[in-house]
């Protein structure tokens, strides 16, 4: 395999198209935004990923031009965007609510931004029927969006604002209104049309899986922060925070002091408990509390003892059976309850563990990370 | 089925009879053979040619549709500019105080809007006449389509006007292209309502109204003055029923559009 790797973040000659320099954003007394800056570059699928309140919403629209920052400046290709008003901003925005203009047909809806500019008739209707092409909706150009579903107003919305064929387009929870099983198509199809166009695509979801499914990189973010910005595997596998963690997928977290010699950590974390091994690049103060955050998939769960480098032993009190896999809660003798999951890759019968029983936790020293906080 | 109930019967009937006995009366009068109102001489339609041949019923109903159109049009226009600005601007600094002027008229009495609509154009030296009567209609029918266009707005979807700005739209543009198309229903229900407070308004006309210029209802007024003609009786008839034509076409027309929009909506739905 020699295909270029697309992680224009790493490199340090790559000229951000977006860049936010000590942006806050108040409301009142309400700080929506609070000093934070970001880059963001040109064909990325950025996500903001957040609970709600948290501000992504309020970036969104400050790159749309429906808010302005209270301080700190937004540059776009380098150039303030502050004084530009929305209507002559080179970015589109795709909402929440489609926003499709009722009284128009599907076709003048795609068509409403390119009227705008100059143009020639036949230039706007190459363009739309483009668009149609791509959005996959020829066959419904005549009809107005209430004589659509909500998979195809959907792609009303993208096609209406990919048409101007803007630098950049801001997705606000594209996907809110769909349901789940057109949901995870939508989201290979927004992928595929984003390789399509090489547009930057910036999407705000609360929705953890979707941002991971389609971003390159994944903003998360807090009260207005940003506490991790990184592609999707590093925000899972090394989360910097238990914030992190446990908003995305799910943890087991445990908290001790740890003990450090060279990258081994070992973490005591109850009485008349071994301690728990593990590794880590940073450094730990002998005794220094500490989180230990292990993803349930990661922890195996067996009826005899297993040879590890962290055994524990517990009682299996519920089982959450997801069809390809199963959820373990196992108590701990001290009562922790922690999760292990396996893929169902036998049949139900033929699987030996149930409610009540005696049973082995294990997982190795590099399969869990260690968070100051 | 509900069971048929005597209290309800009842109390259904006195209802309609109290709203409607006097027009059926009247209506039924209209085709009196009779000169006199009160006595029953037979069924005719005289009434109704001897009114088309009247002049002076002629002109005033001519002033009366002038004036109705040319002050509903001038009511809907601000009207609307109002409630955009009532709904939209946010808050700023005397909001409810502009808002609450913008009602009050409603329920001002008709006589003091009248009399200081009169003293202001005695003040300002305009001779009373059509042009009088339109700008004091327009005063007060205003309030009335700014009360029906901001409940339209209120519930408008923002982001639909963020979309067209962000699509390119100046302001401007954004209302025209967006804003108004959608809130037409609401914006000509509004000029419907203006044009028939000023078809049938008497007190506020004949404060503003001079020599030049009498409109139907204040002809009516003072002819009855001299006694009720069998002639009035058929003009009143024909106003009830433009009037009737009038609420029934645009309630059906406002239904036909909701049943074909929940069909279309359910046909979509199915379709997924």
């Amino acid at each position: 395999m020699s295909q270029k790797v697309f992680a224009p973040w790493d490199d340090p000659n790559e000229k951000p198209l977006i860049q936010f320099k000590g942006v806050t954003k108040r409301f009142g007394d309400f700080t929506a935004i609070d000093d934070l800056s970001l880059d963001i570059y040109a064909q990325e699928f950025f996500a903001l990923l957040g609970p709600s309140g948290c501000g992504k919403t309020t970036m969104m629209r400050m790159l749309a031009g429906f808010e302005n920052p209270t301080s700190g400046t937004i540059l776009l290709s380098g150039q303030d965007i502050a004084p530009v008003p929305p209507n002559k901003r080179a970015v589109n925005m795709m909402f929440q609510s489609y926003a499709l203009f009722p009284h128009l047909s599907v076709w003048d809806n795609i068509a409403f931004g390119l009227r705008r500019g100059n143009g020639s008739k036949q230039e706007i209707s190459e363009r739309v029927e483009e668009m149609l092409r791509l959005t996959r909706l020829e066959k419904f150009a005549k009809r107005k969006p209430h004589q659509i579903s909500g998979g195809q107003r959907q792609r009303v919305a993208l096609a209406r604002s990919l048409a101007k064929a803007p630098k950049l387009l801001l997705l606000d929870e594209p996907l809110g209104a769909l349901d789940a099983k057109l949901r995870q198509d939508t989201q290979f199809e927004l992928m595929d049309i984003q390789e399509k166009t090489g547009t930057t695509f910036v999407i705000v979801t609360h929705d953890q899986e979707e941002a991971m499914t389609v971003a390159s990189r994944v903003a998360v973010m807090d009260e207005g922060r940003l506490i991790q910005v990184a592609t999707p595997s590093v925000i899972y596998e090394a989360p910097e925070s238990v914030y992190v963690a446990d908003f995305i997928g799910d943890v087991n977290i445990i908290e001790g002091s740890a003990s450090q010699s060279g990258d081994k950590v070992e973490i005591s974390w109850a009485e008349g408990e071994m301690p728990i091994r593990g590794t880590t690049a940073k450094t730990f103060a002998p005794g220094q509390p500490c989180h230990f955050a292990i993803r349930p998939e990661k922890v195996t769960i067996t009826t005899e003892r297993p040879d590890s480098a962290n055994v524990l032993q517990g009682k299996v009190i519920d089982i959450a059976y997801l069809g390809n896999l199963s959820t373990y809660h196992v108590k701990l003798p001290n009562g922790t309850m922690m999760k292990a999951q396996t893929a169902n890759t036998r049949r139900l019968a033929n699987r030996g563990i149930t409610w009540e029983d005696d049973v082995w936790l294990s997982f190795t020293d590099t399969a869990g990370v260690l968070l100051e906080r | 089925m509900k069971r048929f109930s005597w209290f309800n019967a009842t109390s259904l009937t006195l209802g309609f009879a109290f709203l409607y006995l006097p027009m059926v009366i009247l209506v039924i009068y209209s085709f009196n053979e009779s000169k006199l109102v009160t006595v029953w001489a037979g069924f005719s339609t005289k009434w109704y040619g001897e009114l088309l041949r009247n002049e002076e019923f002629l002109d005033a109903a001519w002033v009366t549709l002038k004036v109705a159109v040319f002050s509903s049009t001038l009511a809907t226009i601000l009207g609307t500019m109002a409630a955009s600005v009532l709904v939209r601007s946010g808050r700023f600094m005397g909001r409810t105080l502009f808002s609450g002027m913008i009602y009050a008229p409603l329920v001002m009495p008709e006589v003091i809007t009248g009399l200081s609509l009169l003293l202001l154009f005695i003040g300002i030296g305009l001779d009373r006449g059509v042009f009088t009567i339109v700008l004091a209609h327009t005063t007060f029918s205003m309030c009335y389509v700014s009360v029906v266009v901001s409940s339209r707005l209120t519930s408008f979807d923002r982001s639909l006007e963020e979309a067209a700005l962000d699509l390119g739209c100046s302001p401007f543009e954004v209302f025209r292209l967006v804003t108004l198309p959608i809130i037409a229903p609401a914006v000509i229900s509004g000029w419907l309502l203006a044009f028939t407070l000023s078809l049938d308004d008497l007190v506020i006309a004949s404060f503003t109204t001079g020599p030049s210029a009498t409109t139907l209802p204040i002809k009516i007024f003072s002819a009855v003055r001299l006694g009720v003609s069998p002639e009035i009786n058929a003009l009143s008839t024909i106003m009830i029923s433009i009037v009737t034509v009038g609420v029934i076409t645009a309630s059906l027309i406002t239904k036909r559009a909701a049943v074909a929009q929940q069909r279309d909506e359910q046909a979509a739905a199915r379709a997924t």
